[in-house]
């Protein structure tokens, strides 16, 4: 497998510092590995800290900056980042008026930012956290490890991240973060597996002819897999899963997530096949966005994320913002 | 009795084991997992030898309680604070002791295994390293190489069974079949165990 980097040892740490440069309105730590918005602390805002494996670019640091998150974490590639990372990002983000981590239901990431946050709160930061656990693909009980966080990262950072940049207190954005939450539904498939670079080959067979269905977003093989399907039966499929979990009363949010190797060009046809199979099961989409965002390296596929939302939550979603991955209103 | 130096070895041993068997570690990640278990375990070990060489502490205590916290602070994923709270609540069970026996050794290591279980939620069956580390510490009375025995037999009986606890658990009935590497990991670390024990002069 050829990839373009120097060692599998210093891949993120290269990246960081590639990003360091690409944006200087962000104070990336190269060495304590942790990226920061330039003007933190923002006094009395509430920050926002999340973070979480790397490979997911531009998931978390792409999402940086006035509007979103105040810090992020970066770890070893598909692994969580460690406790020190996290309390690191929390001293340096934090106003006086609280910090919010933002983690995704992975045992790794729990247990880390668990750690943290105990940590942090021993330094006198105030600490509250919400879990993102939107992916139906995953059994959810009491003997499992439970949903994982997928796509519906994003809809939680972003809106959450509004609320947080209008001054709104710490326990309301906490609350609005786990609305979100709440409200969000994920589905992912695979074409192709990942391939990690310390692994150098791909982290499961997946045969040409063949898809991975309800996959997530490290490599981890789905829990079926089927002869190849078309861009609209993927579409029939995705969604049924997600609506056999959730009824929509309101308009939803919708991210046409690219998984990191599949070409706008099949996004917009695929994101066109959605619409399709959401119109006819009567869902209004207010909003769509269609892109690589929460990616999984080089894994070929996609996910669909519906997050059903008030007036409210729309106008969190519309409001400005100004990160590497994630750019409007300004 | 058991010193200082001994847990120095034992860390050491584990290092150098965990550094042989990463490709295999990260191998057995791959079909139920991401791939990543060895060398993340390998960078943790790696700055657990680091800091026990710089540092030196005087007590079996200390030197898990540190080897804990190097592991905590560097390897990340589910890994760093399981094995960092198995080996930090061992040495503080440990106390500042600067000799310890077999047996009270074993009561420190049940109450990190203990630890590491409410910690992660994770019960025996579960097909995680507590799998291993269970029957090590329940095989521990009868000598080192009991307790190896014990944590392979352990290991190697995760092959089996459903995961209900980590990343391998979102592939439900799929992950039947694969040996855990996390119990994998664990039985080597048990494994170095011994092999500090019979460097010591016997089991």
């Amino acid at each position: 497998m050829k990839m373009l980097i120097n060692v599998a040892e210093t891949v993120v740490a290269d990246a960081l510092r590639g990003m360091a440069v690409a944006h200087p309105e962000l104070a990336v730590d190269v060495e304590n590995r942790v990226v920061v918005r330039r003007d933190a602390p923002v006094a009395g805002k509430v920050a926002l800290v999340s973070g979480g494996g790397s490979g997911h670019e531009p998931l978390h640091g792409g999402f940086v900056g006035p509007g979103m998150l105040s810090a992020a974490c970066p770890g070893e590639v598909f692994t969580s980042p460690v406790p020190d990372q996290m309390v690191r990002a929390a001293a340096a983000v934090d106003s006086g008026a609280g910090v919010l981590f933002i983690v995704k239901n992975y045992t790794g990431d729990v247990l880390n930012f668990d750690m943290a946050a105990e940590l942090a709160e021993d330094e006198g930061i105030q600490i509250a956290k919400v879990l993102v656990d939107d992916d139906v693909a995953v059994t959810d009980s009491l003997y499992t490890a439970g949903r994982r966080g997928t796509g519906a990262t994003l809809f939680v950072e972003k809106i959450a991240g509004a609320a947080a940049e209008e001054g709104q207190s710490l326990e309301r954005v906490e609350a609005l973060a786990r609305q979100v939450n709440e409200n969000a539904r994920s589905f992912g498939v695979a074409l192709s597996a990942c391939t990690t670079p310390a692994k150098g080959s791909p982290t499961f067979d997946l045969p040409a002819g063949e898809l991975e269905l309800g996959v997530g977003i490290h490599g981890e093989p789905g829990r079926e897999r089927r002869a190849m399907m078309t861009s609209g039966e993927i579409a029939d499929f995705a969604i049924n899963a997600i609506l056999d979990d959730m009824t929509p009363r309101n308009p939803v949010l919708l991210l046409v997530n690219g998984m990191g190797a599949t070409p706008l060009l099949e996004l917009y046809g695929f994101n066109a096949e959605v619409h399709r199979v959401l119109a006819q099961r009567g869902v209004a989409v207010a909003r769509t966005l269609v892109g690589n965002y929460v990616t999984s390296l080089d894994m070929a596929g996609a996910s669909v994320t519906l997050c059903q939302v008030d007036e409210e939550l729309l106008r969190l979603w519309d409001a400005p913002v100004r990160t590497a991955g994630l750019r409007w209103g300004v | 009795m058991l010193d200082a130096d001994f847990f120095r070895r034992w860390m050491t041993a584990t290092a150098s084991s965990v550094d042989r068997e990463a490709d295999r570690l990260t191998a057995l990640d791959s079909p139920i997992g991401d791939a990543d278990h060895g060398s993340n375990l390998r960078r943790g070990f790696t700055a657990v030898s680091a800091a026990l060489e710089k540092e030196a502490p005087e007590t079996p205590g200390a030197v898990l309680v540190l080897a804990g916290r190097q592991l905590i602070s560097t390897v990340g994923g589910a890994s760093g604070p399981l094995y960092g709270t198995l080996l930090r609540r061992t040495g503080k069970a440990l106390g500042d002791a600067a000799e310890v026996d077999e047996e009270g050794f074993a009561e420190a290591l049940r109450a990190g295994v203990d630890a590491v279980m409410q910690l992660g939620g994770a019960a025996p069956g579960d097909k995680t390293m507590i799998d291993a580390l269970v029957p090590a510490v329940d095989a521990l009375p009868d000598g080192f190489g009991a307790a190896r025995a014990a944590a392979e037999q352990g290991a190697e009986a995760t092959t089996p069974l459903q995961a209900r606890k980590g990343r391998a658990s979102y592939l439900g009935e799929r992950s039947i079949g694969h040996q855990d590497p996390g119990a994998t990991s664990a039985a080597l670390l048990i494994a170095a165990l011994a092999d500090a024990g019979a460097e010591a002069g016997g089991e």
